[in-house]
């Protein structure tokens, strides 16, 4: 899932501009979150910005263009974000997201290569499975999140976030030379020649089998293929960034534009072009973390919620960076820990301070804002352990005003994984 | 209307439906959104309208500022008889994805809010001029209005905005 936070966007500081400037916001958030590497992206001009394969047909379908990471992506379409986020879950939504970035390690090694630098037990995936892991730094915290695909024992495809691109590709890079150095078989490919389209929803299966002859039934949430879809050689990975059943689809990029219009007359038009807007209450909804608001580099998997991504033979081992300090807070618990709220009042954003009930600092709100689905305010956040058990009475402060909020247990709207029953 | 992007700053995009809804017949159409702009309103660049009659004026956003954040879902609004001044806050309007705060036009006394929003807050986007006024407003510098922005002016200031993003 995950691969797909595009939204770094999320917090700007109680950022004031106008509407029009929003689009800026959300890469100055970037440029908070990863000053060195995004930073330059921050002051280009909308001209310097990267176009996916996909962007004439975003204009062409009414896509409202902002910049995003470095790229022009689409925000939203015609629809309005309450209505695109609806019908996402009732029917289903084809995004674009080729800003983020996909990656083949290659090489006998590559498994114990990737090891050292994630929580999962990659080595214990069986072909053709993956799973969204953390790529972790000497302290413990979150360098970025992904997810991974053990594609075979000598491949491993995985997909980053767009905003962290430069500085992924740093960390790994300089792991791999060390790595490499030591008589370590390890190569990695950037796949800059693939896009990427995530196809999301009920009908996102149903439509998807009508452009392949692969049994789409017998590929489990977390499964990946390397297929022949609508004509082009694609990889398909079951997983997404909405909590619903769906996949996301790496496509040779000179493929992209005839897969997406295939899989939107498949649909009978009710799969619908979905934006980054309706993208992020999707995954607010689904309780998914979004890097750079919900997980940055000082937070650990462990106080993230993220525990279960920890291999089992990792916690025994160890040997990813960082695993001293996450392997004491498995041990002793995390001093802190993320998790949902509702809330009255107007709704929280990130940065919104949580109280408790006598008016002490407990938390902070790291994502926030007003569910389509359950027509309510929902949040996440992080609070003080002890003080994080569900039905927890709170006060999230929103412009001086304390409103009244309980935790609640995540996800807000219940995942539709597709799992074996 | 000065905005206040937090979380997923929506964008630039909430340029949404462009259809207006508004009851009165629109003077002007923006180039590109069609938004309505009213004759007979002031306008300030922060994008309030206020509409001066006999003692009170009442103040909301206009169809550019509702159009451009989307499904309003919260009104945040003063208690009568506060004070509020020209340029200065006194209250927030939240979108799905936006906050904005929005800007008195006109200093004086709130004399009446429109508690109608607390429950239906979608009013500022199927009738902004109209049903979704916020607060009324006694002024006790009717001169301020002179500084405001006439109906052609705000229409050419939206066009040059949106020109600019």
């Amino acid at each position: 899932m995950l691969p797909s936070r595009l939204y770094q966007i999320l917090s700007a500081k109680k950022m004031r501009g106008s509407l029009w400037q929003l689009g800026q916001s959300i890469t100055r958030r970037l440029a908070q979150a990863d000053k060195n590497s995004v930073a330059r992206r921050f002051y280009s001009a909308d001209s310097e910005l990267k176009k996916t394969v996909l962007y004439d047909f975003h204009v062409a379908n009414g896509g409202k263009m902002v910049p995003f990471a470095g790229w022009s992506m689409p925000i939203q379409y015609k629809d309005s974000i309450m209505d695109s986020t609806l019908n996402c879950r009732e029917n289903g939504s084809l995004f674009d997201v080729s800003h983020m970035c996909g990656l083949s390690l290659k090489g006998k090694d590559s498994v114990p290569f990737l090891e050292k630098l994630v929580i999962a037990d990659v080595a214990g995936l069986a072909h053709g499975t993956g799973t969204l892991t953390v790529f972790t730094n000497e302290k413990g915290g979150t360098i970025d999140d992904s997810v991974i695909t053990k594609v075979n024992g000598e491949h491993i495809y995985l997909v980053v976030n767009a905003g962290c691109r430069d500085k992924d590709l740093a960390h790994i890079e300089e792991h791999m030379k060390a790595f490499k150095a030591k008589g370590g078989d390890v190569s990695w490919h950037i796949h800059d020649e693939r896009s990427l389209l995530a196809l999301q929803g009920p009908l996102a299966a149903p439509t998807l089998q009508h452009l392949t002859k692969e049994d789409l039934s017998k590929i489990y949430f977390g499964g990946f293929r390397i297929l022949d879809i609508n004509g082009a050689s694609c990889f398909l990975t079951r997983t997404g960034y909405t909590g619903e059943d769906g996949f996301e689809i790496s496509v040779p990029s000179e493929h992209a534009v005839d897969l997406a219009k295939a899989i939107l007359e498949k649909s009978e038009g009710k799969v619908r072009l979905t934006g980054l807007g309706a993208r992020d209450s999707l995954r607010l909804e689904a309780g998914l973390c979004l890097y750079g608001n919900d997980m940055e580099q000082h937070i650990t998997p462990v106080e993230a919620g993220l525990t279960w991504a920890i291999g089992k033979r990792r916690r025994a081992e160890g040997g990813f960076l960082g695993a001293e300090v996450i392997l004491k807070q498995l041990a002793d618990g995390p001093s802190i820990r993320r998790v949902g709220f509702f809330s009255s009042g107007p709704p929280p954003r990130s940065h919104s301070e949580i109280q408790d009930e006598k008016g002490t600092n407990i938390g902070e709100v790291t994502s926030g804002g007003f569910s389509p689905c359950l027509k309510r305010n929902i949040a996440m956040g992080y609070v003080k352990s002890g003080l994080h058990k569900a039905g927890t009475k709170v006060k999230i402060v929103i412009r001086g005003k304390a409103n009244d909020g309980v935790i609640t247990k995540l996800p807000f709207v219940p995942s539709k994984y597709y799992k074996p029953s | 209307m000065a905005l206040r992007m937090w979380a997923s700053s929506t964008a630039n995009a909430l340029k949404i439906s462009c259809a207006s809804k508004a009851n009165l017949s629109p003077t002007f159409a923006l180039s590109k959104c069609f938004s309505t702009v009213l004759d007979g309103l002031k306008y300030a660049n922060s994008h309030e309208w206020v509409k001066h009659e006999g003692p009170v004026a009442t103040v909301g956003i206009t169809d550019h500022a509702q159009d451009h954040l989307g499904e309003v879902v919260f009104v945040e609004l003063p208690e009568s008889g506060v004070s509020v001044s020209q340029g200065a806050s006194f209250g927030a309007v939240e979108s799905v994805k936006a906050t904005s705060d929005v800007n008195s036009p006109i200093s004086g006394e709130v004399v009446e809010v429109n508690t109608k929003l607390s429950e239906s807050p979608g009013l500022i986007n199927s009738s902004p001029f109209e049903d979704g006024w916020m607060i009324k407003v006694k002024p006790s510098n009717p001169s301020e209005l002179e500084s405001l922005l006439g109906p052609k002016e705000y229409t050419k200031f939206c066009e040059e905005e949106d020109a600019a993003h």
